[in-house]
């Protein structure tokens, strides 16, 4: 099964040199200074303002990878998401699918794009249509695209259904009469009906207990070896990306902060907020928890509407100097990493280094406190 | 109880039957689990016993014409009046007594509900239709359209209902067309508004955007994924609309603006009786009774389809 | 003696479709200034279980018993319930702001709430809020107790709650998914705030979550939750060093590697069972991997594990089968294991 395809479990070393933003044959995806501006109602009068909710992103998703998307709550990475699928109409930037430019397409022109890319959403409960029954959602793909006639779109559904390891004899349930596990089976089964080549994840366990996730986490990775899927995983979730992905790209404040091959986002951390957010994460094992430096982070995301100039993480970094204020760092290779290892911070931590002696440095109304 | 031989090597993975819900292929339909619903709702079962019987007795009112002898607007002048030219009550030739012309109030009653679950059933299918049409378009295509709409909806519901009905009336004249025409004018507004709101809901959920990930047309989402959703809504809407529809026909009818004599219809036998009620209280109060009976039935009905598809447990419906 | 002691706590419900059995005969303590956790998957019962202590559960049937102080909760008048809400026991909840009034700035709510068990003057009240929400690590508490709840982001409003529910310095806290709508780094700011709590007053916390990783944070004892019933019941390591019950292994397996490899998970198969159903003697017998007869005929007690008597399970598997996944032998955690000597 993985010798079709040079599993995207490949050490980085396989892709040296690569660049984030630069197109290859072996980019599936190439995204290049995405912006995508939302217009709310201003709080005060009726001024009108725009949350800046992805603000200049630049990215590559290559074939048969897993490439992760993690942020905290309005980072930007569902919108992002909904950039690269052209679910949204980007404010300015490029999308560029298999090598063709897919960001001013019409929905109409879209429609094709569509059966190459595909969505699996968060909530098993809100992504089924409660009235229909649940063969004719995994078989939507086909009646939307014309494909087949309804006897071999029922038999290709209920083909579907057994590969996601549901019983093809449920075919005429309602999506109520199935467990949260099982409705996210189903938006699976719908999502590779059409075999697309890109699958991207929104979330797609983290409305699932830990038992059941771990259960749609082996069906995505056994359905990606078998079909050669590549996913975008979007996740608040470290240790669930960590397990996905081949890359990790780490969003804060609508842009990407550092992107890197999983291991070396996780040992060779350079941004201070990349290593803010690992060492929050709950981790299940008392004596790394008890030993463990957490830092935790003072003051709260700032509103994307009136972002912070430059470096959109200065005022809350321990690690903070007047110039991260006025200027801002550009998503480069820092400390002698290679290309596949991009941050943009203009102090990168070493490896090894602490956040918190900073603290003293900068005082106790920013940066980290413990 | 588990089957499907998973393709893929994933034997942990293999599904089970939901726990609780026995095995059965056939899946249940919201719809039917909220008819199921119903029909452990006693109160709204024997509403819709009431609301059939209503409907029966319409549709044979001429049985009850003949059983007495008394067509609907024969005048017993004789029989049905005292020789003061009062109504007689009771009896045993009128069994719920005559009115001041001497017509059979009973057989009046019995026409006179062909005319109101008329009239009620298709004002509110007319209300409902443009209501839905209207909210649908408002809620899907938003922008200008909606905006557009929306102070349409706005300036109908703020025309003073009644005092526009008499000057259309006054102008094209009374008559059952009319009457169904100008309450259907007038009450799709809130219909709409609701549809609009629900609509406005329903096209942010995830099924909605997962359907246009796929790359479905707007049409196909808006008759799949949103309407269906929808509609139950509506249905609710509707059989608590039908009651009121019936008091204003009935109300129209009273101040002489729905049919005119001598249709027997409930609204005008009260109106009918207004001089007469003290001498005869079966004049009033059998027309009365009919159609408090009739609305409080659809109304109980109404709020029992209401519980059924909005069951506190589980987010199904 | 125990500052809470529940025993054989049963609840449930009537719904159209039946009965359901929410909690099917919990036991366990609290100890005066001890963080309980309480783990368990959905309808699990562990929310149901604890808000029926304090009364909370509407249209619930309840029988066992749970003393607190010398009173049983379960059985107390609801006159004595409101003395012991809020006074005595402080809860805080997942969404932070359905529990909030919208209409009334913080300080007001935090000030009434003392002041509806208290005798103390409104200025008096006002201070002790100001102090509470300094405590709690509200910037700028002095002026932001005039604030409006939505003036504050979703982890301040935690925060807030946990100042609230802390007015009266109950000997209780419980805090029922305090952190699972938040972010990583606002759940680190939350969970700190709850332990600096608990050190200043010595109250005891029962933490209900669904993530292991919290547990191991904060919790002294746990208990593992499964349809209703307590599963294991053990002090924080042996949970996850030497856990007893297959469904307290299965829930371990299934978390991904802290290594991050990226091997097939072990998830536990199938689903948890409908509590309308009648259920085998150990619920988890139609997915447990070491099933065998005696699971399905006879009810399996709390016992003992050997050797430790604090450490139980509701399990038939021998007693001394508490596996060692220990600590030493796993990763060392190089990811988040300290940098800093």
């Amino acid at each position: 099964m993985t010798d079709r395809n040079p599993h995207p479990g490949a050490s980085p070393a396989d892709n040296p040199g690569h660049e984030a933003t630069q197109a290859t044959s072996e980019t599936l995806l190439h995204a290049e200074d995405v912006r995508k501006y939302f217009r709310v109602r201003g709080g005060a009068g009726a001024s009108r303002a725009e949350v800046k909710a992805v603000d200049g992103v630049s990215i590559d998703v290559r074939r048969g990878e897993t490439l992760g998307l993690v942020g905290e709550t309005g980072c930007g990475k569902s919108t992002l998401a909904r950039c690269l699928t052209r679910l949204y109409d980007l404010t300015s930037g490029k999308v560029v699918f298999e090598e063709r430019d897919i960001s001013d397409l019409s929905r109409r022109e879209l429609r094709p794009v569509r059966r190459e890319m595909q969505m699996i959403f968060q909530d098993p409960y809100g992504s089924l249509n409660p009235r229909r029954r649940v063969g004719s959602i995994i078989g939507d793909p086909f009646s939307i695209h014309n494909i087949g006639n309804r006897k071999d779109r029922k038999a290709k559904v209920q083909d579907l259904m057994e590969l996601v390891g549901l019983n093809p004899e449920h075919y005429n349930r309602f999506p109520a009469e199935f467990s949260g596990g099982q409705r996210q089976r189903i938006g699976v089964a719908r999502a590779l009906a059409l075999r697309p080549r890109l699958i991207v994840c929104d979330e797609p366990v983290s409305a699932l207990d830990v038992s059941i996730q771990a259960q749609v986490l082996n069906l995505l990775t056994d359905l990606q070896r078998e079909f050669d899927l590549t996913y975008v995983f979007i996740t608040h979730d470290l240790s669930v990306v960590r397990h996905v992905s081949d890359r990790i790209a780490v969003m804060y404040l609508g842009k990407v902060i550092e992107v890197a091959p999983t291991d070396d986002i996780f040992e060779t951390t350079r941004h201070p907020y990349t290593k803010a957010l690992l060492s929050a994460l709950p981790v299940p094992d008392p004596d790394a928890a008890d030993s463990r430096e957490r830092i935790v982070l003072t003051g709260d995301l700032p509103s994307p509407i009136n972002p912070p100039q430059a470096c959109r993480f200065h005022p809350r970094c321990p690690k903070a100097q007047e110039i991260c204020a006025r200027e801002e760092p550009p998503l480069v290779p820092v400390l002698g990493d290679d290309g596949s290892h991009l941050t943009a911070c203009h102090f990168p931590l070493e490896v090894g280094e602490s956040l918190r002696p900073a603290v003293e440095a900068t005082g106790p109304e920013r940066g980290v406190t413990r | 109880m588990s089957t499907g031989s998973a393709e893929v090597d994933a034997p942990a993975d293999v599904d089970q039957d939901v726990a609780g819900v026995a095995p059965r292929v056939q899946g249940r339909s919201p719809w039917l689990l909220a008819w199921q619903r119903l029909r452990r709702d006693r109160v709204a079962m024997i509403s819709l016993v009431v609301i059939v019987l209503i409907a029966v007795i319409a549709v044979i009112a001429p049985v009850f014409a003949g059983i007495t002898g008394h067509p609907p607007n024969q005048q017993y002048l004789q029989q049905g009046t005292t020789t003061a030219g009062l109504p007689v009550g009771p009896n045993g030739t009128f069994w719920f007594g005559a009115d001041d012309l001497g017509r059979d109030i009973l057989v009046r009653i019995a026409y006179g509900a062909r005319i109101s679950l008329g009239v009620g059933v298709a004002a509110t299918l007319l209300t409902v239709a443009i209501g839905v049409v209207v909210g649908l378009a408002a809620g899907f295509f938003r922008g200008a359209v909606d905006t557009v709409l929306a102070r349409f909806v706005d300036v109908i519901l703020s025309v003073p209902f009644f005092l526009v009905a008499i000057a259309l009336v006054s102008i094209a004249g009374p008559g059952l067309t009319m009457t169904v025409l100008v309450i259907g004018a007038f009450s799709w507004a809130s219909v709409a508004r609701i549809v609009r709101g629900q609509v406005l809901s329903i096209r942010e959920r995830e099924y909605v955007e997962a359907a246009r990930s796929l790359g479905a047309t707007d049409m196909r989402i808006m008759f799949v994924d949103v309407l269906p959703n929808v509609l139950a809504q509506v249905i609710v809407y509707t059989t608590l609309l039908i009651p009121v529809v019936i008091v204003t026909q009935a109300a129209l009818s009273f101040l002489g603006l729905g049919l005119q004599p001598p249709t027997a219809d409930w609204g005008g036998m009260i109106a009918e009786s207004q001089n007469f009620y003290q001498v005869a209280w079966w004049f009033p109060v059998f027309p009365g009774l009919a159609l408090l009976i009739t609305t409080l039935a659809f109304n109980l009905f109404g709020d029992g389809v209401r519980d059924a598809f909005d069951p506190r447990s589980g987010r199904a419906a | 003696m125990a500052l809470l002691e529940v025993n054989d706590l049963q609840v449930s419900f009537n719904t159209p479709d039946g009965v359901v059995r929410a909690v099917r005969g919990v036991s366990f303590t609290v100890e005066a200034g001890q963080t309980l956790g309480i783990i368990g998957e959905s309808g699990s019962g562990k929310s149901v279980a604890t808000q029926s202590l304090t009364g909370l559960v509407a249209g619930a049937t309840v029988s066992g018993t749970a003393m607190f102080d010398g009173l049983d909760l379960l059985h107390a008048s609801p006159r004595e319930m409101r003395r012991i809400r809020g006074r005595q026991i402080g809860m805080i909840f997942q969404d932070p702001l359905s529990s909030l009034h919208p209409c009334f700035t913080v300080g007001w709510q935090i000030t009434e709430m003392i002041r509806a068990h208290e005798q103390v003057s409104r200025k008096k009240a006002r201070n002790r809020a100001v102090e509470l929400l300094d405590l709690v690590r509200i910037p700028n508490a002095r002026s932001r107790v005039d604030d409006y709840p939505h003036q504050f982001s979703g982890g301040m409003r935690q925060r807030v709650m946990i100042a609230m529910a802390m007015a009266l310095n109950p000997a209780l806290l419980i805090a029922d998914e305090p952190t699972t709508a938040l972010d990583v780094t606002v759940q680190a700011q939350v969970l700190q705030v709850m332990q600096d709590v608990q050190r200043e007053f010595g109250t005891a916390i029962i933490l209900i979550t669904h993530d292991l990783g919290v547990i191991a944070d904060v919790a002294d004892e746990v208990v593992v939750m499964y349809a209703g019933k307590v599963m294991e019941r053990a002090r924080r390591r042996d949970i996850f060093y030497q856990y007893h019950h297959p469904y307290t292994e299965g829930l371990l397996s299934s978390l991904p590697a802290r290594g991050g490899t990226r091997e097939r998970l072990t998830p536990i198969p199938g689903n948890p069972p409908s509590l309308l159903a009648e259920l085998d003697p150990c619920p988890f017998v139609p997915r447990c991997p070491y099933v065998f007869d005696r699971c399905r005929s006879e009810v399996p007690p709390l016992a003992p594990v050997h050797p430790d008597e604090q450490h139980r399970s509701a399990c038939w598997l021998a007693p001394d089968r508490a596996r060692s996944r220990g600590s030493a032998s796993s990763d060392p955690a190089p990811d988040i294991a300290p940098v800093t000597p």
